[in-house]
């Protein structure tokens, strides 16, 4: 479940669209004595109140013979602080209806509380919530569990076809960088790690200066404050972590077959895309709403689905991330159309790259992204998914309120051109998964 | 983690990223109109922010189709986007994708649901096309021969290939003698295979009706209005008999059942249930035990403090997972789920008897104040989180309306969970929770299978 919020919260950062200033025009921003930059987002009519706070530390910060190490910190931070055991800390949580989650992905590492806005639940769930994050004490037989519960879930992942395409596209594609092992690592990392490594990677990474604090709900400025404090003041100031490697795609067309006793056979075809302050990034964006981005009818779902009924899912995607996420199209089929299937989506790539949209598809696709503007900031949840994304990638405060024009000046011509320079069919990795 | 297998009983037209999660009882409040052709309409105000949710619902789904139709709900709900006399096929979707909109369907065992969600203007568009597809469906005989492909593999990828939710199906299957609710929703896979474009018209002719449909609308909009559009569209569909469906219930059972699944896993994952009577079955408001199940499920599972994590997960390490999983809302009599895989080096049986030594101690001693106030905070949290969501607030009354209970029970339902004492706790885990009605499912990993 955590797994899957992360996916989709990269879902909503991709998805970021347009700009409507109602709400966005008031993202407070501030930075705290140690660093930590705060955005707040007031929204009285629900009296509940979401802090998300995010690091720069998910698995691209993992050592590379420590892989899966930023998972287990962000596991372990909620089973043991010096005042309080795991229980006890669960118990402070659940006892005023607050919810604590956490999840990693490549890039971050975040922490949610959401909480009820009156003044002595905050005070009860907050000060554990900083506690958690700043002064986690890593007890050992705790460790040893949550190292159990991620090889298990290693394993779990072992048996789902989707997964196992999943793992070998990212270290085929990735190679020797950081984004091409799993956030939960692997058996063999997971097994080495020590207390004293996880104490390390959060005295680096869990700093003021390399953390976010997104608040929304129902505070007061001087409220968001004083909340923000009692959550980030515990961290040291730190410093920012050294930029991550550049990502090297790869030169030439790679075809890897992995055989799973499964009735249908996943394919993932891509490449390295776009990091997500690539200047590219709106054009790609609208583009890859028409080619797979939009549902049942974008080009790959009617060329797949609709037309043939070869699959349920198909659809292309761009992951911007730091540096560049992968651009991939994934369906699953029946193993004996697998062969079919996937000369038939490259084949729609293909012609897409070559061509281009036309001019209805684009303004389909605008219209459908700028109409659909209010819909994404209509709750405090995703105000505050679209906010971390402001916050945790560094765009501007005006992101939001500028993001319609942005998608609205898009033109055929840069579709088909960005397409061109950085959507390159002949260089795709193409893996399968299945019995085929 | 509660839950979770609720979710995965849903079957949708397109595949869905699920940013949101289920939440717990709302407090509807929302205003109601029944038209001539018997369509109820029901609008929520929530003027937070510029957009609209519409829902119809259908009273039809999984638990509704006899044997040899299984999945029939299913497929039909596919073929609703396949276009009307007016509209081509997928015409629906690109209307309201141009609009900025968001549109899917579900199907579940005891309902069939569309949706839309739009900038607030442009409802009348939703109702225009949602109201067409009610009346005036086509059914292309090509059309259905590729989309019955498309659901066959939607089963394969969400079934077929994920071994837990294999064990799931077999489970339900063996649970179940007698209720429907012992079949997939997707239906088997046979049932697909045999399939014909004629038993899909004749299940659409006899469950689309406006007599047989919950029309909510949740977003910034005024009832009034909402309800003169919902007239000028759906107003002149007219109304229909509904056949009766054999509804058979669930004999009690009298001695526990026991499967094993063998699949190319990795990990083992146990399945433990027990019959259970829901809101609908008990027949009166007054009877307490549902809610008192529900707070049970709280109890063991509603955050880490919760007895199954706090002891199996976190004390004795026993097991890496644990979940459970009960619906007070379903139509039917249901089943209190535990899952649970166990921990590196753990057998499945050393899981199924630590859970049975929770429920075991939870039918003879009552719970603490303490533990019982801290699920009642929670409950009383949920519900303000879920007004959160606009999506929510509508599944929530459509559930409740669909599902044979009335919208206006939300409230009601909130204050009877608030009102469960430890002692009824106690003795609903006793006379439920017991051996003779159990049913075990053990997926075991055909490596280990092998040995």
């Amino acid at each position: 479940m955590v797994q899957m919020r992360v996916n989709c919260l990269l879902f909503l950062l991709l998805a970021t669209v347009g700009a409507e200033a109602r709400a966005f025009s008031q993202i407070q921003h501030w930075i705290t004595d140690n660093g930590a930059r705060v955005y707040f987002v007031e929204t009285h009519q629900i009296p509940m109140v979401q802090f998300v706070v995010g690091f720069d530390a998910g698995s691209a910060r993992d050592p590379a013979y420590l892989k899966g190490l930023s998972n287990i910190v962000k596991g372990m931070v909620e089973e043991g602080t010096s005042s309080m055991d795991g229980d006890m800390i669960s118990t402070s949580f659940d006892s005023v209806g607050a919810e604590y989650s956490s999840g990693s992905g490549r890039d971050i590492a975040l922490f949610e509380l959401r909480s009820l806005s009156e003044e002595a639940i905050l005070d009860g769930a907050i000060d554990v919530f900083g506690e958690v994050i700043s002064e986690p004490s890593f007890p050992e037989d705790a460790m040893e569990r949550v190292r159990q519960r991620v090889l298990i879930g290693l394993k779990r992942r072992e048996q789902s076809p989707g997964s196992v395409a999943s793992r070998v596209f990212y270290n085929r594609l990735y190679q020797d960088h950081p984004y091409s092992h799993s956030p939960l690592g692997e058996e063999q990392t997971v097994s080495q790690i020590s207390r004293q490594d996880l104490v390390d990677f959060h005295e680096e990474f869990y700093v003021g200066a390399n953390a976010v604090l997104v608040i929304v709900g129902d505070l007061s400025p001087e409220q968001a404050r004083i909340r923000a404090g009692q959550i980030v003041d515990g961290l040291p100031r730190g410093a920012n972590p050294s930029p991550i490697p550049e990502v090297r795609g790869l030169n030439e067309s790679v075809v890897l077959s992995v055989s799973f006793p499964s009735s249908q056979t996943h394919l993932l075809m891509g490449q390295a895309g776009i990091a997500r302050n690539d200047p590219d990034y709106f054009p790609l964006y609208v583009g890859n709403h028409i080619l797979g981005g939009n549902g049942l009818i974008s080009r790959l779902a009617t060329d797949i689905r609709e037309e043939r009924g070869l699959a349920y899912s198909v659809y292309s995607t761009f992951s911007p991330m730091k540096e560049p996420g992968p651009f991939i199209v994934n369906l699953q089929t029946r193993s004996d159309q697998a062969e079919l299937a996937e000369g038939l989506s490259m084949e729609t790539v293909r012609q897409f790259v070559e061509q281009g949209p036309d001019q209805d598809e684009l303004e389909a696709a605008k219209s459908n992204i700028i109409g659909g503007f209010p819909l994404r900031v209509s709750s405090n949840g995703k105000i505050a998914d679209n906010v971390l994304g402001i916050a945790f990638y560094g765009l501007p405060l005006n992101h939001l309120a500028t993001f319609s024009e942005r998608i609205k000046d898009v033109s055929l011509e840069q579709v088909k051109g960005a397409f061109q320079r950085r959507v390159l069919p002949g260089k795709f990795l193409r893996v399968r998964v299945g019995s085929g | 983690m509660k839950k979770s297998l609720v979710l995965l009983c849903l079957f949708s037209v397109v595949a869905a990223c699920a940013t949101e999660s289920a939440r717990k009882p709302a407090a509807p409040d929302a205003y109601e109109k029944v038209l001539d052709n018997g369509l109820k309409v029901l609008v929520k105000p929530d003027t937070r922010a510029p957009i609209v949710v519409s829902q119809i619902w259908y009273k039809v789904g999984g638990s509704y189709e006899p044997d040899g139709k299984t999945g029939v709900s299913h497929v039909l709900e596919h073929m609703m986007f396949k276009g009307t006399s007016t509209t081509a096929p997928n015409e629906f979707s690109r209307i309201i994708s141009a609009l900025g909109g968001q549109e899917n369907a579900f199907t579940g065992r005891d309902y069939t649901a569309y949706f839309q969600t739009l900038e607030k203007s442009h409802l009348e568009t939703a109702f225009k096309l949602e109201s067409g597809r009610m009346h005036d469906l086509v059914f292309d005989t090509a059309e259905f021969e590729k989309e019955v492909e498309v659901v066959k593999e939607e089963r394969r990828s969400r079934t077929d290939d994920s071994p837990e939710a294999v064990t799931y199906e077999r489970f339900m299957a063996a649970a179940y003698k007698e209720s429907s609710y012992r079949n997939p929703i997707v239906g088997w896979p046979s049932d697909l295979e045999a399939m014909r474009v004629e038993d899909l018209k004749s299940w659409y002719s006899s469950y689309y009706a406006p007599n047989n449909a919950t029309l909510v609308v949740v977003g910034d909009v005024e009832p009034v209005e909402v309800f003169e559009l919902a007239e000028k569209y759906f107003g002149g569909i007219p109304a229909r008999d509904i056949p009766g469906i054999v509804d058979r219930g669930e004999r009690p059972q009298s001695a526990s059942r026991r499967i094993e699944v063998r699949a190319p896993a990795k990990v083992p994952y146990l399945l433990l249930g027990y019959h259970v009577p829901v809101i609908a079955t008990t027949n009166n408001m007054e009877d307490w035990t549902p809610y008192a199940l529900e707070v049970a499920a709280y109890l063991l599972d509603g955050g880490k403090s919760a007895r199954l994590h706090s002891e199996l997960v976190r004390k004795q390490g026993i097991a890496s997972s644990t979940g459970v999983s009960y619906d007070p809302l379903a139509r039917k009599a249901t089943i209190f789920l535990f899952s649970a895989n166990p921990s590196q080096g753990e057998t499945v049986a050393a899981v199924e008897s630590a859970i049975k030594e929770q429920i075991r101690i939870m039918s003879e001693e009552t719970v603490s104040d303490e533990e019982l106030e801290r699920v009642k905070a929670q409950i009383v949290a949920g519900k303000v989180y879920q007004q959160d969501s606009s999506f929510y607030q509508g599944m929530r009354l459509g559930l409740l309306e669909t599902n044979g209970l009335a919208w206006q029970l939300g409230e009601e339902i909130h204050h009877r969970l608030r009102a469960v004492t430890a002692e009824q706790v106690r003795e609903v885990v006793k006379r439920y929770l017991r051996e003779s009605n159990s049913t075990v499912a053990v997926l075991t990993p055909e490596s280990d299978a092998e040995g």
